[in-house]
């Protein structure tokens, strides 16, 4: 072999399963962004009574460790209930590719995120969270964590760009220390959407950017 | 059909290089530095001084003993950045390199930094190109050596080093190149041109491994930064490597203008066939300044680690700026240098010809490339509006 993966790995990558868009997804999600390195986006369709994941696939902009994980990933889960796929981790996923070389282990780490991910929005949508805990801005911060700002890479809570939050009667405000002409603003906003909007007691989620910075 | 399109890393020897190289592993065995003790060393010395003599020649020196054998092109970096800051101390400890050179030079200038001397990096243009006018106000009277490539190993791009030179000249500054990866697909003429110190590495035009070049001008206040016996003009100890100086001067004598005009024909026809079958792909570097034999570009929308694998399943050797690929996990420096942000060199794809590549090869990797681009296209979640 003349690459450092398993031909499982090999296998995967060449013709990975399960890859594509669901219309009418139940969920959508994004982890990792183009500018940090890997990104992949994530479609859910769950059986309403049975919560059984009866369909899922997967878009890649990623190296072969992330399209094979990708692959496999949606391998495991697909016909598992949402609790059973939460369960699911990465080691799952490496262990399942017969390994991974391991400066390429981050790369699963992805997508067992976005799964992570993709199942948390599930549960907090159909009203599956068993203790419904009020959104503080603790939790906030945890959700904005996962927002990447796509010039540099780094997700917007570790490059301090969150200037204040607001949480009041379901209307959460996000104030971001980035200028109104950032190139990214759109995108920036459309994740920090998709990663509030959907909590339990939240309404409406306003974003608003005023900053200087570039 | 395999391809071999990793020249700028190594390339495939010449046969007559390796012959030239035989009888010094058989016969001329001797060590060159026994001249005085014995015939078998005469010899050898005989044969590495017109090694040496033809490099003086071809860059346009004046003095056989301006012509240095290292062990490699990495060596001779630091032998020349190193060597010339550690002897010329008391003009000053400020030197200026630029954001895109080679590990070997970077890490060198680093290193000094750490030992007290000042280094300034020179950004380039969104070509790659430096900026004469950010050199000019870079420069002081402290300023001992200024360093900047020829050509850059990853996008081609060629620096004006002629200018460069003179304008060092006219300030007193010791000018370096390296020339590692553009000599001798583009010529150089030391003394025409005031270039005090060339880098050069055999293996990069069909030579042998092991074995690297630096010219240092007659009178260049220069220092050896390994200790050890008398060799090279005391500049660089340990026993030369004979066979490969010889496959040097070999790899240097048969390469040929013809060979260069093929592989930038060879060039362009991958470039244009490219750009008109696969959509949204970018050039990165100068078109107008580049070797003839480097092209490097991105694919926008997937991963360069997934491409260049995909390439390998097909017999075509690349290598991609991606970070997914190094081992540092850090997208290529230089590209991001040159203003291109992390997507950009996350699709990048460097291809580097040689005299050997044929239209065939050619035509077969841009129709592969096509496949392998459009499959990986379709798994992923960018770019769809301009797919569609």
């Amino acid at each position: 072999m003349p690459v450092p993966y398993t031909k499982l790995v090999i296998e995967h990558f060449k013709h990975p399963h399960n890859v594509g868009k669901i219309k009418n997804a139940d969920v959508k999600v994004t982890e990792g962004s183009p500018a940090c390195g890997d990104m992949l986006t994530l479609f859910l369709k769950v059986d309403p009574e049975t919560h059984i994941i009866k369909d899922i696939k997967f878009q890649s902009f990623g190296c072969a460790s992330n399209i094979a994980t990708g692959s496999i990933l949606t391998d495991i889960v697909k016909g598992k209930t949402i609790e059973e796929a939460a369960k699911i981790t990465w080691k799952d996923a490496v262990e399942a590719l017969g390994g991974l070389p391991s400066v390429k282990v981050h790369c699963s780490v992805l997508a067992a995120d976005a799964l992570h991910s993709a199942v948390e929005i599930y549960m907090e949508k159909k009203g599956l969270v068993k203790e419904k805990k009020p959104t503080t801005k603790e939790i906030v911060m945890s959700k904005l964590s996962h927002v990447v700002d796509p010039l540099t890479g780094i997700d917007v809570v570790r490059a301090n760009l969150i200037k204040t939050i607001h949480i009041k009667e379901g209307i959460v405000t996000v104030t971001l220390d980035l200028p109104k002409d950032h190139q990214f603003v759109e995108n920036i906003k459309e994740e920090i959407l998709e990663r509030l909007g959907y909590l339990w007691d939240v309404t409406e989620v306003e974003v608003i950017f005023e900053g200087l910075k570039k | 059909m395999k391809v071999y399109l990793d020249n700028a890393a190594s390339t495939k020897m010449d046969k007559r290089v390796v012959d030239a190289m035989i009888p010094f592993f058989l016969e001329k065995y001797a060590v060159s530095s026994s001249q005085f003790a014995h015939a078998y060393g005469i010899e050898v010395k005989d044969a590495v001084d017109e090694a040496r003599a033809t490099f003086t020649d071809r860059l346009g020196g004046k003095y056989p003993e301006e012509v240095i054998f290292t062990s490699g092109g990495t060596e001779a970096n630091n032998l020349a950045i190193k060597g010339v800051a550690y002897a010329n101390m008391n003009k000053g400890k400020h030197l200026i390199t630029t954001q895109v050179e080679h590990n070997s030079v970077l890490n060198s200038f680093r290193r000094l930094e750490e030992e007290g001397f000042e280094v300034s990096y020179l950004p380039v243009d969104k070509d790659g190109i430096v900026d004469i006018d950010a050199l000019k106000n870079c420069i002081k009277k402290e300023t001992a050596l200024i360093s900047v490539q020829y050509g850059n190993h990853e996008t081609g791009t060629v620096q004006d080093i002629r200018e460069i030179a003179k304008l060092s000249k006219e300030k007193g500054i010791l000018f370096h190149t390296d020339a590692a990866i553009a000599w001798p697909y583009l010529p150089i003429d030391a003394y025409n041109w005031g270039i005090d110190l060339i880098t050069l590495s055999p293996h990069k035009f069909y030579g042998p491994k092991g074995i690297g070049i630096l010219f240092v001008k007659k009178g260049t206040r220069i220092k050896n930064v390994l200790d050890g016996g008398f060799n090279e003009f005391n500049l660089r100890p340990g026993t030369e490597n004979t066979p490969a100086i010889i496959g040097a001067q070999k790899a240097a004598e048969i390469f040929s203008r013809e060979d260069v005009d093929r592989v930038l024909l060879l060039k362009k026809r991958l470039i244009t066939g490219i750009e008109t079958t696969i959509k949204a792909v970018e050039y990165n570097g100068s078109k107008e300044h580049s070797i003839p034999h480097i092209v490097n570009l991105t694919f926008k929308y997937i991963e360069g680690e997934a491409i260049s694998l995909r390439l390998d399943f097909e017999g075509i050797a690349v290598i991609t700026g991606s970070a997914c690929y190094s081992r540092n996990l850090q997208a290529s420096y230089i590209l991001l240098a040159m203003g291109k942000n992390h997507e950009q060199a996350h699709g990048s794809i460097r291809f580097s010809l040689s005299k050997y590549n044929t239209e065939e090869e050619i035509d077969y990797t841009i129709q592969k490339a096509g496949e392998v681009v459009s499959d990986l296209r379709k798994l992923s979640p960018l770019g769809e509006e301009d797919e569609e």
